[in-house]
């Protein structure tokens, strides 16, 4: 698929020119995610099932020189078979307007619990990962991305 | 600043063998406004974004993915799944105004 890869990537890199320009323009004051925030969405979601650091790998750059199209990989240790899956995995970032970012819900048809996005951050920050395993658990993971550019919020 | 319909597209092999484990790389063209930006008058631009992705294999859910505006301008996606037997992939992108956009994709296990 690398003919078509290269052509999108170009398309994209001409709308990113785009938003940059209209980042500029981004409102001050606008409302700040900041950790609690995150811990109290945690909190909602699982009560006082407490996140136990492990089983997340999570793939993000350190830095990143455009926060519009940050690249974010993930994988979570499970057989995921009928008895013993991840049922959901959450993905936060502690510094953009909103905290939330993206909730991947899994089924028996899946043969592993990974998956790839592209995530815009407005600033340098950490991302938190937490995924729920079909026996209750709850797992975190956490990594810091440094932000050159802004990716405008959100 | 409603663009040209969204178009998704989609990558997977058409074949595979009973229980493979493929990946699937999926894309769409959309803007996903954030809500957050605001216009050279300085008014705000309202939030149109697609807030969930979806995965079917004959009509059983596979995967299924809630977005929010953190997720990048003509979001990118890939997964795996586990082709058990000849079937298609339905893949479903929801917007915030209730458009669906859909990609389907035939895999013949043999």
């Amino acid at each position: 698929m690398t003919r078509s890869d290269r052509a999108l990537t170009r398309r994209d890199a001409l709308g990113l020119a785009a938003a940059g320009a209209a980042a500029l323009v981004i409102a001050p004051g606008t409302a700040e995610a900041t950790p609690e925030r995150v811990a109290a969405e945690i909190k909602k979601l699982f009560g006082d099932r407490k996140p136990i650091p492990g089983k997340i790998k999570l793939e993000l750059p350190s830095i990143a020189e455009n926060g519009l199209v940050v690249p974010l990989g993930f994988e979570i240790e499970s057989p995921m078979t009928e008895k013993d899956f991840v049922k959901s995995a959450y993905f936060f970032a502690e510094g953009n307007p909103n905290i939330e970012v993206a909730a991947f819900h899994f089924s028996v048809m899946s043969p592993k619990a990974a998956a790839q996005i592209r995530i815009r951050l407005a600033k340098t920050q950490d991302i938190i990962a937490v995924a729920e395993m079909s026996n209750g658990e709850v797992y975190t993971a956490k990594k810091e991305v440094k932000v050159t550019i802004g990716g405008c919020g959100g | 600043m409603s663009g040209p319909t969204p178009t998704p597209r989609v990558r997977m092999p058409s074949t595979a063998k009973a229980g493979e484990v493929i990946e699937v790389k999926t894309l769409i063209s959309h803007d996903m406004e954030s809500g957050q930006r605001k216009d050279a008058a300085g008014q705000p631009i309202p939030r149109k974004i697609i807030k969930e992705f979806k995965a079917t294999f004959n009509g059983k859910d596979v995967l299924r993915v809630d977005w929010h505006p953190a997720v990048s301008a003509n979001p990118y996606q890939s997964f795996f799944v586990r082709v058990p037997e000849t079937g298609t992939f339905v893949f479903t992108w929801t917007d915030d105004d209730g458009s669906v956009y859909k990609a389907e994709q035939k895999v013949t296990v043999g």
